[in-house]
Formats: C-alpha cells, sequence, structure tokens
C-alpha cells in the first residue's frame, strides 16, 4: 500500500486528540485526577514552592534554607531526625534479623509466636504506647525501679532520642521482618546446595550467598522503616522530644503561624528524604528479582535444633516477645491503673478511667467513625476506579494515576497538613462561614488522601483476580460497559473492596501526623488527638490510656476482619475452582 | 567450539592427568527415608571410572533422591557410598569433590557468569592469579566467553545450563552428576545440548552420572543406565541389553512401546510355544516352562493375510500412518496389539476391519516368568 501523505494522517487525527470524545471511564478518570491533583499534588508543590519563597516579598529565595541551617535548633533536629531514623532500623535489624534468621532455617515449633510478633506492634499505633513505654522503661519506670533496687543502676532506655528509637524500632520491625522472611523463604534451596556443592559452607556460604539474595527484601523494609520514623510526628511529640524535624515544623506552624518559612523548608526535607529513600531503595532492587523458588522445590533447608539451641531460640523469641509487648501491657496497665508514678506497678485498679473517657470521648470517637469511615468509603471508590482504569482500559495517562495515588505514601502527614492549611486558610466553605483550612471536612479528605493507597493495592488484587473473560461473557451477552462493571465486576470484587476499606479505615482512625495540623477546635477531633490531649497531663494519663485501649480495639479488629475476608474469599474461590 | 585453544586453557591442559584420576562409584546396600517413608530400598550399583551413567525412571522413582545421596544432599542414608575406593557416607557435601548441575541450574542471579563460575575456585582458594584463566577456560569449554560479564537472567536456557556446568566442571571434580539437566529446555535444544554434554563428556573423561525421565535422553547418550521404579533398581545394562532383554515387565513397558500378553510357556520335546490365557500357541526360541507374561515389541510383529500355525487371528480397529512406519492397533488375543509395519512408497496398507494374521519374530520375544514386576 503506497504511504499515504503525512499531513493526511494528522489532520485525521488532530481533532480526536484535540477534543477526545470522553467516554464514562474517561469522564471518571479525569474527575479522578482532578481530585489527586487538588488535593495531593498542589498541596505538597505549594509547600515546596512557599520553601523558596520570602515571607515578605514572595520571590523565590534560597534564604529559608540559609537561615534553617544557620540555627542550631534547626541543625540538631535535622540531626536527630537521621539519627534517630537510623538507629531505629539497626534497632529493628537487631529484632527482626534473628526471628527471620529460625523461621526460615529450623524446624522451630515456636514460629507461631514469631508470627504474631510480626503483627501485634502494627496493631497499635507507636503514639499511643509511648506513654506507656516511659512508665515501663523510663528513668523512674517499672524496669528500672527494679534495677536499682536490686543492682544498684539503670539503663536509659527512654531517655530523649533513646525513647523514640524504642518506640519506634518496636513499632516498625514487622515491616524489616515480613519483608526479609519473605525473601529468605523466596530462596531455593538449590541456590544454597550448589555453593555447597562448590565447597562452601557456614558463615561464607551466608555472606556469599544467603545474605546477598536477602538483601533485596532487607532494603526495602529498611527503607520504609527508616521513612516512616523519619517522618512520625505523633511519637516524638508524646515523648516530649521537640529537637527533631516533624516536631519542629508542627511547632513553627502551631505556635508561630502558617507564613513562618521554617515549616516549610523542614517540609521540603521531609519529602525529599522519603524520595530519596524510596529511589535508592528502587535504584538497590532494580533488577534484583532474586525469587529463585521452584515450581515443587522448597526454601532453604531447614535442620532440627539441638536442645541448647533451642533454648535460646525460644530465650530469643520470648524476650522480643517481652518487649514487643510491653506498651500493650502498658497502656492497659495505665487504663486501668489508680494511680502510677515511682512504682513498678499502679497503686490500685479501677474503671474510673473508663467512665471519664466515655464521658469526655464520645465526640472524640464519633468524629472518628465520621472522618475514618469517610475517608475509606472515598478511598475504596477511586481505588476501584483507578484500579479498573488501569487493569481494564487503554484511557491516556491511567499509569500516571496510579503513580499519582500511589506517591501518597510517599508524603508526610505533616507536609501534607501544612499543605493542606496553606491552600485552604484563605478559601471560605460556603454556607458554613469559615475557612476551609479549619472545616472538619479537609481532615476527612487529608485521611482519605493518606490512605488511599492501600485500599488502592486491596482494591487492584481484587480486581486482577477477576478474570477478563467473566466480563467479556457479560458484555458478549449484550451488556454495556456499565453494567457489566455494576452487575459483574463489583460484586466479584466485594471481598476485596471490603478489606481494603477496613484497612483504610482502622489505619485512618489512629492517623495523627496530618490530622494534628488540621484539627481547629477539640469539638472537631478526632480519637488519635483526643489520645494527644490526654496524655499531655499526668492526671489525664489513664483516661488517655482507656482511649488508647479503645484505638487498639479498632485497628485490631479491623485488621482481624479484613482478614478474615481475605481469608474466607480465598477459600471460596478455591472451592469455585474445584468443582 | 576450537580444540586447539582450548588444549592451551588450563582446565583442560590437564585433560590427560584427569583421564588418570577417574574414579568409580560403588554403591551398596542403600537405603534412604524422608521420615518414615522409605524412598530408596537396598539400593546396589557399580559405576565404572569414565562412564557416562544414565538414571532412567518415572516421576517419584528416587532417582533425583540417589544422585543427591551420592553428592551428600538429603537424608543421611544407610549403606556405604564409595567414590574413588573413599567412603564418603559420613562426609557433607561440600568435602565430597562431586560437581552437581541442578535441574533449576542454581546460577546465583546476584552474581555475574564469571563471578557464578569462579566461586567454586575462590572457595578452593586458588590464587588470584590463576582464577581469572581458568574460568575463561572453563567458559571456552561450552563456548560462552562473551557472556562473561552478563548476569544469568540475561542468559537463554540453553545458555544458563551451559554456565551451570561451566561452574561445576572448572572446579574439575571427581564426578559429574546431571539431574535432568535438558529437562526445561525446548525440543530442539535439548536434542543439540544432548550431544553436547556427551562431547564434553568424552573430551574431560569425567564418570558422569545423567538423571532422566526421558528414555530417548538415556538411550542416546549413556554407556550403561539402571532403571528405577519405587525406590528400587529394576535392572542395570547398556541401553540396547536393557531394550531387547528386559529383566521384568516394568522395563519392558517403559523403554519402548511393548504388547504383553499373559500365558505360560510350554515345551514339546525341541519346540518351546508360549500359550496365551486365550489359547493361541505363538513359537519361541527358549524358555522355562510356567507361568508368565510374553513380551512383543510393535516393529517384531509381522502383518499377514494368510493365516497358518504359529500366527494369530486378529482384526485391524485403528491405524496411525507415523511416516517411516504404519502403526495398527490389532485386536488379537483378546488383547489390542500395536505393530508398526515400515513404510515406503508402495507399501500396501490395511483398511481399519480387515481380518490379519499377526505373525511374531520368534528370536526376539522375550518371555519374563510371573512375580517378576507388575
Ligand atoms: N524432601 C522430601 N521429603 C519427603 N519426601 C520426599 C522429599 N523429596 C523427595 N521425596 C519423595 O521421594 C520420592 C522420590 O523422589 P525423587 O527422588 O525426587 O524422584 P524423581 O527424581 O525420580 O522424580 C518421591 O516419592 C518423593 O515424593
Ligand atoms: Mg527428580
Amino acid at each position: 500500500m503506497p504511504d499515504t501523505p503525512a499531513t493526511g494522517n494528522l489532520a485525521d487525527k488532530l481533532p480526536s486528540a484535540l477534543f477526545p470524545r470522553l467516554s464514562a471511564t474517561a469522564l471518571v478518570a479525569v474527575l479522578i485526577a482532578i481530585i489527586l491533583i487538588g488535593l495531593l499534588l498542589i498541596p505538597v508543590l505549594l509547600v515546596i514552592y512557599v520553601a523558596f519563597q520570602d515571607p515578605n516579598t514572595g520571590a523565590l529565595t534560597l534564604n529559608n534554607f540559609r537561615d534553617f541551617f544557620s540555627s542550631s535548633l534547626f541543625r540538631e533536629s535535622f540531626w536527630n531526625s537521621f539519627y534517630v531514623s537510623a538507629m531505629s532500623v539497626v534497632i529493628a535489624t537487631a529484632i527482626a534479623l534473628p526471628l527471620a534468621y529460625i523461621t526460615t532455617r529450623f524446624n522451630f515449633a515456636g514460629s507461631i509466636l514469631i508470627q504474631s510478633l510480626g503483627f501485634i506492634p502494627l496493631i497499635m499505633p507507636p503514639f499511643v504506647g509511648a506513654v506507656a513505654m516511659q512508665l515501663i522503661f523510663g528513668r523512674n519506670g517499672t524496669v528500672n525501679l527494679l534495677l536499682r533496687d536490686s543492682f544498684g543502676f539503670t539503663i536509659p532506655f527512654m531517655d530523649g532520642l533513646n525513647g523514640v528509637i524504642l518506640v519506634q524500632s518496636i513499632h516498625y520491625f514487622p515491616f524489616i521482618l515480613i519483608n526479609l522472611s519473605a525473601s529468605l523463604r523466596n530462596i531455593d534451596r538449590s541456590m544454597e546446595e550448589a555453593a555447597q556443592n562448590l565447597g562452601s559452607h557456614g558463615m561464607r556460604l551466608f555472606r556469599r550467598i544467603v545474605f546477598p539474595l536477602a538483601m533485596p527484601g532487607y532494603i526495602a523494609g529498611a527503607a520504609l522503616v527508616f521513612i516512616k520514623v523519619f517522618d512520625d510526628l505523633g511519637t516524638p511529640l508524646l515523648l516530649n522530644v521537640n529537637n527533631m524535624l516533624a516536631p519542629q515544623a508542627f511547632l513553627r506552624i502551631s505556635s508561630i503561624g502558617i507564613s513562618d518559612p521554617m515549616g516549610y523548608v523542614i517540609s521540603f526535607i521531609l519529602v525529599m528524604f522519603s524520595i530519596f529513600s524510596l529511589w535508592a531503595s528502587f535504584l538497590f532492587m532494580r533488577g534484583k528479582d532474586y525469587a529463585t523458588v521452584q515450581k515443587g522445590g522448597g526454601g532453604l533447608s531447614r535442620r532440627d535444633l539441638k536442645l541448647g539451641e533451642k533454648i535460646l531460640a525460644y530465650g530469643v523469641v520470648l524476650l522480643i516477645l517481652a518487649f514487643v509487648l510491653s506498651p500493650h501491657i502498658g497502656l492497659t496497665l495505665l487504663a486501668f491503673g489508680t494511680i502510677w508514678s515511682f512504682a513498678p506497678l499502679p497503686d490500685g485498679y479501677t474503671l474510673k478511667n473508663f467512665v471519664t473517657m466515655w464521658q469526655t470521648s464520645g465526640q472524640y470517637i464519633s468524629n472518628t467513625i465520621l472522618y475514618a469511615g469517610l475517608a475509606a468509603l472515598a478511598d475504596v471508590i477511586i481505588g476501584t476506579a483507578i484500579a479498573y482504569i488501569v487493569l481494564r482500559t487503554r484511557i491516556f495517562g491511567r499509569k500516571a494515576l496510579d503513580y499519582l495515588a500511589t506517591a501518597a505514601l510517599a508524603v508526610p502527614g505533616v507536609v501534607l497538613g501544612i499543605g493542606y492549611l496553606r491552600l485552604f486558610h484563605g478559601i471560605e466553605v460556603p454556607f458554613v462561614g469559615k475557612p476551609m483550612a479549619s472545616w472538619w471536612v479537609i481532615i476527612a479528605l487529608a485521611l482519605m488522601i493518606r490512605r488511599l493507597p492501600y485500599a488502592l493495592r486491596a482494591c487492584t488484587a481484587a480486581l486482577q483476580q477477576v478474570s477478563v473473560a467473566l466480563e467479556e461473557a457479560a458484555e458478549n451477552l449484550g451488556a454495556t460497559k456499565g453494567r457489566t462493571i455494576r452487575r459483574v465486576v463489583i460484586p466479584l470484587m466485594t471481598a476485596g473492596i471490603l478489606a481494603g476499606f477496613v484497612t483504610s479505615f482502622a489505619t485512618a482512625a489512629v492517623e495523627l501526623s496530618a490530622t494534628i495540623m488540621l484539627v481547629s477546635s477539640d469539638a472537631d477531633a478526632p480519637l488519635a488527638y483526643g489520645i494527644y490531649l490526654f496524655m499531655q497531663t499526668p492526671s489525664g494519663r489513664g483516661a488517655g490510656a482507656a482511649l488508647g485501649l479503645v484505638a487498639v480495639l479498632i485497628v485490631g479488629l479491623g485488621t482481624f476482619i479484613s482478614q478474615l475476608i481475605v481469608e474466607r474469599d480465598k477459600k471460596y474461590r478455591m472451592n469455585g475452582q474445584d468443582q | 567450539m576450537n580444540d586447539s585453544t582450548q588444549l592451551e586453557a588450563p582446565a583442560v591442559a590437564k585433560n590427560g592427568d584427569m583421564k588418570q584420576r577417574m574414579v568409580g562409584i560403588e554403591i551398596e546396600n542403600l537405603h534412604l527415608s524422608f521420615g518414615q517413608t522409605e524412598v530408596l530400598s537396598g539400593v546396589d550399583l557399580t559405576i565404572e571410572p569414565g562412564e557416562f551413567f544414565a538414571f532412567l525412571g518415572p516421576s517419584g522413582s528416587g532417582k533425583s533422591t540417589l544422585l543427591r545421596a551420592i553428592a551428600g544432599f538429603g537424608p543421611r542414608p544407610r549403606g556405604m557410598i564409595r567414590i574413588g575406593g573413599r567412603d564418603v557416607i559420613d562426609l557433607p557435601p561440600w568435602k565430597r569433590n562431586v560437581g552437581m548441575v541442578f535441574q533449576s541450574y542454581a546460577l546465583w542471579p546476584h552474581l555475574s557468569v564469571r563471578e557464578n563460575v569462579a566461586f567454586g575456585l575462590r572457595e578452593l582458594r586458588f590464587p588470584r592469579a590463576e582464577i581469572g584463566p581458568r574460568v575463561d577456560a572453563a567458559l571456552d569449554l561450552v563456548g560462552l566467553r562473551d557472556l562473561a560479564d552478563r548476569m544469568p537472567n540475561q542468559l537463554s536456557g540453553g545458555q544458563q545450563q551451559r554456565i551451570a556446568l561451566a561452574r561445576t566442571v572448572v572446579v574439575e571434580p571427581q564426578v559429574l552428576l546431571l539431574d535432568e539437566p535438558l529437562s526445561n529446555l525446548d525440543a530442539n535444544l535439548r536434542v543439540q545440548m544432548r550431544r553436547e554434554l556427551l562431547a564434553l563428556q568424552r573430551k574431560l573423561g569425567l564418570t558422569t552420572i545423567f538423571v532422566t525421565h526421558d528414555q530417548e535422553e538415556a538411550n542416546t547418550t549413556s554407556d550403561r543406565m539402571a532403571v528405577l521404579d519405587g525406590g528400587v533398581i529394576q535392572q542395570v545394562g547398556t541401553p540396547q541389553q536393557l531394550y531387547d532383554a528386559p529383566c521384568n515387565l516394568f522395563v519392558a513397558g517403559f523403554l519402548g512401546t511393548a504388547n504383553i500378553l499373559e500365558g505360560r510357556v510350554e515345551r514339546d520335546g525341541e519346540a518351546v510355544r508360549f500359550v496365551t490365557t486365550t489359547g493361541e500357541a505363538l513359537p519361541i526360541a527358549e524358555a522355562e516352562p510356567g507361568r508368565g507374561s510374553i513380551v512383543l515389541r510393535p516393529q517384531n510383529i509381522t502383518l499377514t493375510t494368510d493365516g497358518g500355525p504359529g500366527t494369530i487371528a486378529g482384526e485391524v480397529v485403528h491405524r496411525e500412518f507415523l511416516g517411516s512406519q504404519i502403526r495398527y492397533i490389532v485386536q488379537a488375543a483378546g488383547a489390542e496389539i500395536i505393530v508398526d509395519q515400515s513404510h515406503s512408497v508402495g507399501t500396501d496398507w490395511q483398511e481399519i476391519g480387515a481380518k490379519v494374521s499377526l505373525r511374531i519374530n520368534a528370536r526376539t520375544a522375550v518371555v519374563i516368568p510371573r512375580g517378576h514386576g507388575a
């Protein structure tokens, strides 16, 4: 066929490229893009922009950064944040490595214990347990009182930065444990055997073969821990450690106001570190899909433990278990205790804290259910839509939509909070008569954006399990696209969507970083903020702990339910395949 | 591959020595269990120095388990394994000096091709200056020196296979063990690779054990082979021996196509006959009288239209044209008997439904006395 002149082709294409006929799905895509750009991209870019702006003239400048680095407090905060994050990775590794090693290399009956170790910390937000940890490991806490009485010395577990490091690593080590165990489990036995066959064994084999193969999983987990700790606001705030970046940003904005540039400079640094860590771990892992397990082949060979080794293994596991459970135990004691100060245990036990909590916190709890519920609902709707657009359509820019939604993971809550304050403070909400920045809906929106990646992942996984053939069958029978989605795709995805909802809800319910910036009055505050307020005074701690238990209950129940849904759905599908 | 360059290379320069160092393997009364399940039961086997030996058997018959026991992997077996006269049963894998190529190749994905191949030399504490040339020589041996700096995931299946081989032979093991080395390759490559493997084995003179479930692979490569079933060695011999004179029904059925008829051997003076349960009498060469089964290879049966004594009457029920042969399924003697007739231009075809007679080649029929195999 002869080439048609290029101009003819172009002329054919131009109008449709300029005025695309928008199908319903494309319309939805555009809508979601607007939401993501407006509520995620613009606030973050605005924060970065303001960091480079002269607060008085509005001109672009690097002066803010010069001011930042010439202040010894900020330099110290920067260094502290870095140090705390790095040390948390180290301590979390020290906790996770033996656990991962024991479960993957040995036949160990206590592996169940280790599995529960992997999720117990995750059901309690770190800031909730922080004060309880102080009462157990603090200078005058249970452990040090006992140590002082018996041996005459104390260990500064919770002094200053140590406290943040301890609380964070106990909370976040499961990220390393889960990733590291998974990649150890994915190493095929033949990898090890081939090395033995060539004369290698013991530590040399571990160093040259096993460890490098497990490295990508470890790095993924470690990078996550680093970012989470670097960005976290709640824990240092509750431990009253203010000389770190996130608390400084919060304090500057809340005490000086949103025109103070330091909060923005800090935000910029936080975002850069997030992106940098993700990018570095991505670079490191590129081309390193080391999952080598073969069909039918086992993971690394496991051997039985000798008696001495078994005792040692149980010792290590139980010690770590005790550490990991200590925030939970401390919180429970605090919630049921009368007065607990300068004593290994509370003076007496009571239910009064729960009564106080109930009388004063009804508002917090109902606010939480409202905000987290709305956020999670919006998350699964948007998540399902994005999953569908990415997996089932060829709409231009669909990948970008996915990336943008996922990018919320790299945006610290403090930064999003500051961005919203800045972006919405000048906008009046019609009929309500206050600035949008202090309207409760903004809290729900922030939660929605922050938890969208979780819901998106669940919805994508759910949709991947719905075979395209089923959809085509429906379309083949005359159903329109929209009907097919509503009648076939969504019902089949229900379990996955539900699991996504529960996860988003449970984690949104205990979010503090963004919330704390956006709460403008106690009446609008959710539970996490309530805990923060209670914990500010010694007399409020009991009720705060009681509220904390409610939070743990919500997250624990949420985790359990979503697990249940996923498991039942899996079973249901398996049965379906058998028949 | 270019022979002259290889002969200069260190790894192969010792070729002469290697032939002198060729070792045999003796296995005596080997038992191996996973927990309560016995997977190898009383294996006795002698493999000669320099031999290309195959373990052939269906999936789950214990081939890999036996091979891995020789390399020192898996549960500790009872019995005796000697390599080059040395009892190795209590030696850990890294002290046995046997090279094993894994079914999955097991190239380490975090190391380049060169680093993979150099691994064993480094473990053996070879001087740095020697490692490079030896690695190059090993890569030359498999013809892939230009891929030295690739990562394993950038190689095709056949290339990975060759690198795995190079990685194993570079340390000059006493014995080479190959666990289904060709099973992950596509059909064409498989034929090519098995020839290369054999050529390499001949060049290095390495005592080699090759595990496969594919009889064609075993037949075309091995000097001798052992047929395994249910963790027991059924028969050991050259491929022809096993095909022509299977010692039991399993071997008969596993190697090639076999028609098996039940009946008894009867001697009538000089004449020996096999009488099937349906009463057909077939003249055979020599066998002990008694109950048993007769094994008839499809190509050793002639299809005729004229009957007569010593033939079996039947009816063609199915026909397949295989190119060089025509395969008939004939209903006769209460069974469906497979008969292959060679085909060339102008050969007559028997139609389906045709009444035919089967004449067997008496010398080729093998009788297996009752109680020898399923
Ligand atoms: N690690 C193991 N644990 C328990 N049983 C095993 C293990 N490996 C192999 N087996 C069993 O041993 C038998 C022989 O296996 P294998 O040697 O792999 O057979 P082949 O290589 O001939 O296919 C099989 O029945 C298999 O199920
Ligand atoms: Mg096998």
